[in-house]
């Protein structure tokens, strides 16, 4: 008998685990906040005045203003990268697939740099184009590109790998198609401003210190957006795992199935590309798990690796940020210490064949 | 007629000549028919292109509408999966799934209650003789086992069809990974199949299991079809000559004509 955890045992624990981190990454920083102090304060900060509450007006700052939207970002970035590299394996039919691997991420960066590099002449092109209504959307210039690059790399390494049918070529093109951002991104740092330089510096690491309310809502919603449409395609993705040949003779739509997938898959990897760059590894990490536990059909894959992405990107920032407090280290850094090994293991294990 | 296929060519690029050149054949219902034919004749490619993953010049009718139809909307794709089946040669699903979750597969995520699913699982993978295997992880399996668990996905899957409508199943070579006993089972529950409004028709090599189980056979050979007829009057060793370049001999053992 195969072993499996029933929902009624693993749902209930994850959700407890996810508002223990939670509490634990509002809670844990440079800054020590006691456990009353962290409830006071986003009270305070909610609701200034309210209530007759005995709690510092720095607290409620640094719990509303910073960690809340570094909690919630940890959240959705970590559950978007969850859930496509889920996602993603399922199209390839291999667990190996993951947006960083794969150079799904690298894609984005590239579209995200071309913004930061090329911005201002971007903005004169397309403001003079879209008069007053380019003010409006300026903040959307961003994800767009980073989505575009990350779909143009998807689409080029599923080509180039022989469509999900061999597991090296997958392999080699993410490579061939990473060295290749990696150039361009070189070429940019030659034309690039000091700030853009930074900001460029700062994605190929990984990190979530970049967290605003403005980046919470739009990663947010991509987010909720894209893995719901996803989620409604997880039994043709379960027959996709069967074969190409087999799922059509099933009643899926393939061809487009993948290009549904590669679309909003692309979307979501950019938008959390844009605003906390390359975190590796967690797309890979998280559904293997999911799939340990749970068995691999996607219709609770997918919900699971997106709450376990959310949990453990979560916890690795806290970590991140306070090891070395007040300084602090790119979570993509430490979650590439834990992942690089696990997909060495994961190569390993090909040689078994079952995934 | 289920299935009829009219001056059919096939070619693949940059071959010198086409695989198959102006086929015509015509399927119905309650008929076990067997594709015979020496390997690389085109029977494989033939299935594919029934089910339109591959290109071809011709005409393929199927289930009363031109082939192409079946695939213009996601309405038509779900109602010809759930008259139309094929059982492919090899399986290559290495996710963890169990047995039993492979032929609920088969199901999808239809109207059924759970209750109805488990008790066509349990059916089809009884009849498949893979009821044992339930809890084991598809990958972990024999060649044969899987494609057995196989054939119990597709039987599920036209379980879905309604019980007045006709259906087809196609079978790519269902005996080549099985032993002996389970070959004779596989093929005689393609007969029970085939009485239950199905045109069946199973790529085979063994042509004495064609022979006892088929009621049409149809040889392939060099781009053409080289006979189409009972098998009583195929199993003849000077045509298996002209298909197969093998002289055989025909011996009757207990009623059974059989070629050594």
């Amino acid at each position: 008998m195969e072993f499996r955890l029933s929902d009624k045992s693993l749902l209930p624990v994850l959700i407890a685990l996810l508002l223990l981190g939670s509490g634990l990454s509002l809670a844990v920083g440079a800054m020590h906040i006691t456990w009353q102090d962290v409830v006071a304060g986003l009270l305070h900060w909610s609701w200034p005045g309210a209530l007759e509450l005995d709690v510092p007006d720095q607290y409620a700052l640094v719990l509303g203003e910073i960690r809340l939207p570094r909690l919630l970002l940890g959240l959705i970035v970590g559950g978007t990268l969850g859930m496509c590299g889920a996602v993603l394996q399922g199209m390839f039919r291999n667990p190996l697939a993951e947006p960083g691997i794969i150079g799904v991420s690298s894609g984005a960066a590239v579209g995200a740099g071309t913004v930061l590099v090329f911005g201002s002449v971007l903005a004169g092109t397309l403001g003079a184009w879209m008069g007053t209504l380019f003010e409006q959307v300026q903040w959307f210039l961003l994800p767009a590109f980073a989505s575009a690059g990350a779909i143009l790399a998807t689409w080029l390494v599923y080509v180039l790998g022989d469509r999900g049918r061999s597991v090296v070529m997958m392999l080699l093109a993410g490579i061939a198609v990473s060295a290749l951002a990696g150039a361009v991104l070189g070429m940019f740092a030659y034309v690039a401003t000091d700030t853009a330089l930074r900001d460029m510096t700062m994605w190929q690491l990984g990190s979530l210190a970049g967290a605003t309310w403005t980046s919470v809502l739009v990663t947010g919603c991509i987010f909720i957006a894209s893995s719901a449409l996803l989620w409604l395609r997880a039994g043709d993705l379960n027959a996709l795992l069967l074969g190409e040949s087999e799922a059509r003779h099933l009643g899926v739509d393939v061809l487009g199935l993948k290009r549904q997938i590669i679309v909003l898959n692309g979307i979501a990897v950019g938008a959390v590309v844009s605003v906390s760059g390359i975190i590796g590894f967690v797309g890979l990490v998280v559904p293997h798990i999911v799939r340990l536990l749970r068995g691999p059909d996607h219709r609770f894959l997918i919900p699971y690796s997106a709450l376990l992405g959310g949990l453990l990107l979560t916890v690795a920032d806290t970590i991140a940020r306070s090891v070395f407090a007040p300084a602090e280290l790119p979570v993509g850094i430490l979650t590439a210490i834990i992942g690089a090994p696990f997909f060495l293991f994961l190569l390993w294990q090909q040689r078994r064949q079952i995934f | 007629m289920l299935l009829e296929i009219s001056d059919l060519s096939i070619r693949y690029p940059r071959a010198e000549s086409p695989l198959l050149e102006h086929i015509s054949l015509s399927f119905q219902c309650g008929e076990v028919t067997a594709l015979l034919g020496p390997n690389g004749c085109g029977k494989t490619s033939l299935l594919r292109a029934i089910s339109g993953e591959l290109d071809y010049a011709g005409h393929i009718q199927l289930l009363g509408r031109p082939q192409t139809d079946w695939y213009r909307s996601q309405k038509a794709r779900r109602a010809l999966a759930r008259r139309y089946g094929l059982l492919a040669q090899h399986s290559n699903l290495n996710f963890a799934f169990t047995c039993r979750e492979v032929v609920q597969l088969g199901l999808g995520p239809g109207s059924l209650s759970r209750a109805e699913q488990e008790t066509r699982i349990q059916h089809y993978m009884q009849c498949a003789d893979v009821w044992h295997l339930r809890d084991r992880l598809f990958p972990s399996l024999s060649g044969g086992e899987k494609q057995r668990v196989q054939l119990a996905r597709v039987l599920s899957q036209l379980s879905l069809a309604d019980p007045n409508d006709e259906k087809i199943l196609l079978l790519d070579e269902p005996t080549s990974a099985l032993d002996l006993k389970h070959q004779h089972e596989v093929l005689t529950l393609a007969r029970e199949v085939a009485d239950e409004k199905t045109a069946v028709i199973a790529v085979l090599h063994d042509l004495n299991l064609a022979a006892r189980y088929a009621d049409r056979m149809v040889m392939l050979a060099r781009g053409r079809i080289q006979a189409d007829g009972t098998p009583a009057n195929l199993l003849q060793p000077a045509l298996i000559e002209q298909v197969y370049g093998y002289r055989g001999q025909l011996v009757d053992v207990a009623g059974y004509s059989a070629l050594l």
